[in-house]
């Protein structure tokens, strides 16, 4: 029993409250944002220092006994998902600074984003169903004001979309997680998956399983299931993509992790070759997506699909190993996608356009800019010393070891479209000869540049060093695929079948 | 057609009070939503008080008292609301989050679970046992307050806040052409 495992929750919380209620003094609800995303981001590092060898940490909501109360619990997929939400939130609202308009900040721009981290380390920390629900409701509510926040057309049309097809899947989480109630009698995830592995009746499991798959696929983006994406992530300001880039599809990544780990790890066999399909699928369709693209933005929300294929493959190989190699995936691809958006951003920023036909010759005027993106694109495409080599190289491992031969082939091509897709960006903001002057656009400020850069340079740095972070996510990936592990951490060495029992009496 | 350009023929208004644009205009309602208020705030604190154990509580509370504040807005108009309750409902809510949030710390200075309940030992009488988790109620009360008053406020202002642009004259179309 952990007490302090609140604070990732309580403090975006408190925080969000105190910037609402200081909204008027600028300074202080940027101080406020900031001061509270260092907190969690602290604590985040801690945990991760402390969960490899602990194992997974527990608190129980007031005091609750296990299967009855909120159980919160963090093993290290969860402590890498909140350090990693909160270190991206950092850099987001350091761009946000220098890049969001007085307008947006007076109508509550900082509380929103404190909202939307709330969400998300809530949804990473839960260890009950239905709470994940309400998180994920949480970080939705406050997407949905992101998004359309400024009221333009463009927004309100990709929101419109945005919203639509976010609370379709939204309500098949919650259908679902009905069923699994009814099914199962408990909601809290321990409990859940013990009685997933007593329960007769395969049949309903793969149902409910099927159900979630939809549910968190939608949030995930998925192939038959990305729609909302790209049509909505280009509208906001470049702040409000790059954050939701890097949270809120890994959410829904980190959900199927989570059931597909721990309540349905029986189904896993079942849907295990589909779910390398909807990845294979989703790699290829989106990047094929991103090359009608001719707007920066677009083509890396296209990306990003094509980057969930990947993390969802390391979920298809139903292995610890292949959770393992999807977690570094994952965490690799969160920070070096932001990176490129906030690059991407910044050059957009100045051009006043996203349109790759009405850019061009940045390289000369922005060195430092083209030279980060070139360094991020390399990244994002795998070439070995970067992160993005390590990421793929470990999934490609596990995909060869565990004979599925086709996908790895098909997750190596699509590293090099993702790159000749990349390469195109390169070309035309960076490369090509502009049509205008370009020494009369203003330059980019140290803001706009710093966040995307920092990104990168982990990125460099994690694909060097990258030992302590394999070592730390093959341990993650077992804990996450380790029912008992879980379940002995929530309720005790007898179960919370034991525990139900006991108070029932 | 716009709400406020063309009252239907059963609500034009009477001279007797002056009113901005109650949705509704009836002499009955604005007499008895007048007697209701206080009736209604009242039950309200009740509801919120008797909660931690018993049906009722924050949210039930905060509803109470929001719909109190609605009736008046029906019967009188947004403007006459808010000169009766001159409160910024945003804030209003946002102290709530904070408040309640608040009252789970000292479980966790105690090194206790986030929210765990402190109790004062002997009930108060006529208030009942009082702790943390009624100081928690409390929040949840402003909160659920400022959040649906704000939200009926605007729906009800949208009309004077973005006035739509004024429509021109067009003849009547009717579905057959005819």
């Amino acid at each position: 029993m952990v007490f302090h495992l609140f604070i990732p929750i309580i403090t975006p919380m408190i925080g969000g409250a105190l910037a609402v209620l200081f909204n008027r003094q600028r300074v202080v609800a940027r101080a406020i944002a900031l001061i509270s995303v260092l907190i969690n981001l602290g604590y985040g590092l801690w945990l991760m220092s402390v969960v490899p060898a602990t194992g997974p940490l527990v608190a129980q909501g007031s005091g609750w006994l296990a299967p009855f109360g909120i159980s919160l619990v963090a093993d290290g997929m969860s402590a890498l998902m909140v350090m990693l939400a909160a270190l991206l939130m950092l850099t987001t609202i350091i761009y946000s600074f220098y890049s969001i308009d007085e307008q947006r900040e007076h109508h509550f721009y900082y509380p929103l984003l404190l909202l939307l981290l709330l969400g998300v380390s809530g949804a990473f920390l839960t260890g009950d169903l239905f709470n994940l629900y309400v998180w994920f409701e949480v970080l939705l509510v406050a997407s949905f004001g992101l998004i359309t926040l400024g009221g333009s057309r463009d927004q309100l049309e990709g929101g419109l979309k945005y919203v639509v097809l976010n609370l379709l899947g939204s309500t098949a989480f919650l259908a679902g997680c009905g069923l699994v109630y009814g099914f199962a009698g408990t909601l809290n995830m321990a409990h859940i998956a013990e009685r997933m592995a007593t329960l007769a009746n395969p049949g309903l499991q793969t149902v409910l399983a099927g159900i979630l798959l939809f549910a968190f696929g939608s949030k995930a983006a998925i192939v038959p299931l990305f729609f909302w994406l790209p049509s909505s992530y280009h509208t906001p300001p470049v702040a409000v993509t790059a954050i939701f880039s890097g949270l809120m599809t890994k959410v829904g990544v980190y959900a199927l992790y989570r059931t597909f780990g721990l309540l349905f790890q029986n189904e896993l066999a079942t849907y295990g070759p589909w779910i390398i399909l909807l990845a294979g699928l989703t790699m290829v369709i989106g990047v094929l997506g991103a090359v009608a693209q001719m707007n920066v933005r677009r083509i890396l929300s296209f990306h990003i699909i094509s980057q969930i294929g990947y993390s969802v493959m390391g979920l298809g190989l139903a292995s610890a190993a292949g959770l393992a190699a999807g977690l570094v995936f994952t965490a690799h691809v969160m920070i070096v996608k932001m990176a490129l958006f906030f690059i991407g951003g910044a050059a957009e920023q100045i051009y006043g356009t996203g349109d790759l036909k009405k850019m061009g010759g940045l390289a000369r005027r922005e060195p430092l800019l083209a030279l980060f993106w070139f360094l991020g694109i390399l990244s994002l495409a795998g070439i070995p010393p970067l992160s993005g080599f390590i990421g793929k190289l470990i999934l490609l491992q596990v995909g060869v070891s565990q004979q599925a031969y086709l996908i790895t082939a098909v997750a190596a091509g699509t590293s090099i479209l993702t790159f000749f897709s990349m390469l195109k960006i390169w070309n035309e903001v960076f490369w090509k000869k502009s049509y205008d002057d370009v020494n009369r656009l203003p330059r980019v400020p140290l803001g706009l540049l710093a966040p995307g850069a920092a990104l990168v340079v982990l990125s460099v740095a994690l694909g060097l060093l990258a030992g302590p972070l394999v070592d730390y996510n093959a341990i993650a990936g077992q804990q996450a695929f380790d029912r008992n592990v879980y379940i002995t951490a929530v309720c005790g060495a007898d179960g919370c079948e034991a525990v139900y029992r006991a108070a029932l009496k | 057609m716009h709400r406020n350009e063309l009252p239907p023929p059963n609500r034009l208004p009477s001279r007797s009070t002056p009113r901005d644009s109650a949705l509704y205009d009836s002499l009955i309602l604005r007499t008895v939503s007048r007697l209701m208020m206080p009736l209604l705030l009242l039950l309200s604190i009740y509801m919120l008080l008797r909660g931690h154990n018993l049906p009722g509580g924050g949210f039930i509370g905060g509803l109470l008292a929001a719909s109190a504040i609605i009736l008046q807005i029906v019967a009188f108009g947004p403007k006459t609301a808010r000169r009766i309750l001159p409160v910024n409902y945003l804030l209003l809510a946002a102290f709530g989050v904070f408040f309640g949030a608040i009252w789970g710390l000292p479980a966790m200075v105690a090194g206790l679970p986030y929210m765990q309940a402190f109790w004062l030992p002997e009930p108060i009488p006529g208030v009942g046992k009082l702790g943390t988790p009624v100081l928690f109620d409390i929040g949840v009360y402003l909160t659920v307050i400022g959040v649906t008053t704000k939200i009926a406020l605007l729906l009800v202002e949208e009309p004077i806040l973005f006035p739509l642009p004024a429509m021109k004259p067009s003849p009547v179309e009717t579905e057959d052409g005819a």
